[in-house]
């Protein structure tokens, strides 16, 4: 009997996590819906225009305070794979490659998805914790009563900020791990790797090496703010709710990218792009 | 009820709700006629603030309607709904300022978004408002700086932004102490007499009740028991216990008194079994 209620109990977990989750992809893909809705209409309509400071708040707060970490995070990575790659390659008198292997791993991966990393604590726990605390505070209710849209209101300059900043970050991000390859050809790895580095950079990159870490760079800024807000709108109960929800966020915000990230190489693999 | 002949400016039609397996309201209905001011009572957890949230359509009901200015809230798509938030104020509990901005910055908000008013004149009409309820020189603070009661009057400054045909007030009371009460209630009071708001406010401070309404409404469990006149209410508070289990709960919720069915109805909740279950 005890077995059949543990089981049942299990199960009922796992259903619940099932639906959970379910309710959660559900709920982020709706608020996409409604925040390119309401993005198109800002667009059209005088009104509904007046979002500009709002948005130049979030710019702010989103990246330019993130900008240094970006920098710091991408420059260590800049080192961290020259240094790992210079033993492997030394014994095929490859040393001089570390130039296309950090271009292409940087420019088409690793800038996109560490700035995503770093963001998706900057600006998402930040988003679903202060959006948590509105709800918590009656602040998204008033908004409503006050016949304020609280997508157009609070999300999409959210969105549209982290995106947009997530794209310039991104740009930042791959010219800071080159930088730090750079650095560390020219103080550790000697004239041989340095000095055709930024050659080598550029024979071996194309431009769509570089358009498909943006396109990665704007899914994960769009997963980023859409699971941040949906997450922080959904708060219930409480400063333990909120922060649930941020913990929320950055767990789903990281898998999320990483998911898409795969699913987009893939994608790129079989075009060939 | 008053004349019965003036068209009911907010109309609760048989309104039930539950949340979950719990209902928390049973076929309620009221009717609230123009400038009067309607005190909705009720212990915590009664379903008062939920039916404050259903006039405004915050929420959605099981079954029955509710119609404000003649329209039925819940038949109104969003856009139709936004038109008639722009008719009525609501004070939250909290006052529900957004903590981003700074007071006036909060009241003119509504102001910005809801009005082709140029910015001076949208500052002048701020500084009246926020004047109205005493806050004019708090016009640059921020809403963390405030104290309970003054986050309360910013609130109503900017509840009435656009001067509202209907206030709504959710527990103005609660958390202040009696002279800050005092002064939310000749508020309310002047709102509602001077400018012929007609105001709904949901609260249990008895005193408060009385000193605002013109009719009440009591919530118990769910169901509206008793609407009347507050003279009614005050008779009966004054009145002896009757054995009529009804009005003898009322009295005993109007009265405060910890003795009587109210708290009776909680010691019988089967304790002794409860406890004795866990041997």
């Amino acid at each position: 009997m005890n077995e059949q209620k543990r089981q049942a109990s299990v199960l009922q977990l796992i259903g619940r996590k099932f639906l959970n989750g379910l309710s959660s992809f559900g709920g982020t893909v709706i608020l996409l819906g409604s925040t390119i809705r309401w993005s198109w209409r800002a667009l059209w309509q005088r009104r509904k225009r007046k979002g500009h400071s709002a948005l130049a708040t979030q710019i702010v707060r989103f990246g330019v305070r993130s900008l240094g970490i970006v920098c710091l995070v991408q420059a260590f990575l800049g080192i961290i794979l020259a240094l790992q790659m210079a033993p492997a390659l030394s014994p095929w008198g490859q040393q001089d490659k570390i130039a296309n292997i950090i271009g292409v791993a940087g420019f088409r991966m690793l800038g996109p998805i560490f700035t995503a990393v770093v963001l998706s604590g900057f600006a998402g726990a930040s988003i679903a914790a202060e959006l948590g605390s509105m709800v918590v505070a009656e602040e998204i209710e008033a908004l409503e009563a006050h016949a304020l849209n609280p997508i157009r209101f609070l999300v999409v300059p959210r969105v549209v900020a982290t995106f947009a900043m997530l794209l310039a970050l991104t740009v930042i991000a791959d010219l800071m791990i080159s930088l730090g390859g750079y650095l560390t050809s020219l103080v550790v790895l000697g004239p041989r790797v340095s000095a055709m580095y930024w050659q080598r950079m550029q024979d071996q990159l194309r431009l769509r090496d570089f358009v498909s870490g943006l396109v990665m760079a704007g899914v994960f800024g769009l997963l980023i703010s859409l699971i941040a807000c949906h997450q922080g709108l959904r708060v219930r109960g409480g400063a333990e709710g909120v922060g649930r929800a941020t913990t929320n966020t950055v767990v789903y915000s990281i898998v999320g990218i990483i998911a898409a990230a795969c699913v987009f190489t893939a994608i790129f693999y079989v075009f060939g792009f | 009820m008053a004349s019965g002949q003036e068209h009911p400016v907010v109309r609760v039609m048989n309104l039930s709700k539950s949340f979950e397996d719990k209902s928390v309201l049973r076929d309620v209905s009221l009717e609230i006629l123009p400038a009067e001011t309607m005190v909705i009572m009720g212990g915590s957890g009664c379903g008062k603030s939920t039916l404050l949230r259903h006039m405004i359509g915050s929420l959605y009901p099981d079954s029955g309607h509710v119609e404000l200015l003649g329209q039925n809230i819940n038949d109104l798509a969003e856009e139709q709904l936004n038109e008639l938030r722009l008719k009525f104020g609501i004070l939250f509990q909290s006052g529900a300022l957004f903590n981003s901005m700074t007071v006036g910055e909060n009241v003119a908000l509504p102001l910005r978004e809801h009005t082709d008013l140029d910015e001076q004149t949208i500052q002048i009409m701020v500084k009246i408002k926020l004047e109205q309820v005493g806050l004019r020189e708090s016009i640059d603070v921020m809403p963390a700086e405030l104290s309970g009661g003054m986050k309360k009057r910013a609130g109503l400054a900017r509840a009435i932004a656009l001067d509202p045909e209907i206030m709504f007030y959710d527990e103005p009371s609660a958390g202040l102490d009696p002279v800050t009460t005092a002064e939310i209630d000749q508020l309310i009071t002047d709102l509602a007499k001077k400018l012929g708001v007609t105001t709904v406010v949901v609260t249990h401070e008895m005193a408060s009740a009385f000193r605002i309404a013109d009719r009440m409404a009591i919530l118990d469990q769910g169901h509206l028991v008793k609407v009347a006149p507050k003279a009614e209410f005050e008779a009966l508070r004054s009145s002896a216990a009757t054995g009529d289990q009804a009005m003898d709960t009322i009295r005993q919720f109007l009265r405060g008194e910890s003795q009587g069915p109210l708290t009776a109805r909680r010691s019988s909740t089967g304790y002794e079994d409860d406890i004795l279950s866990v041997v």
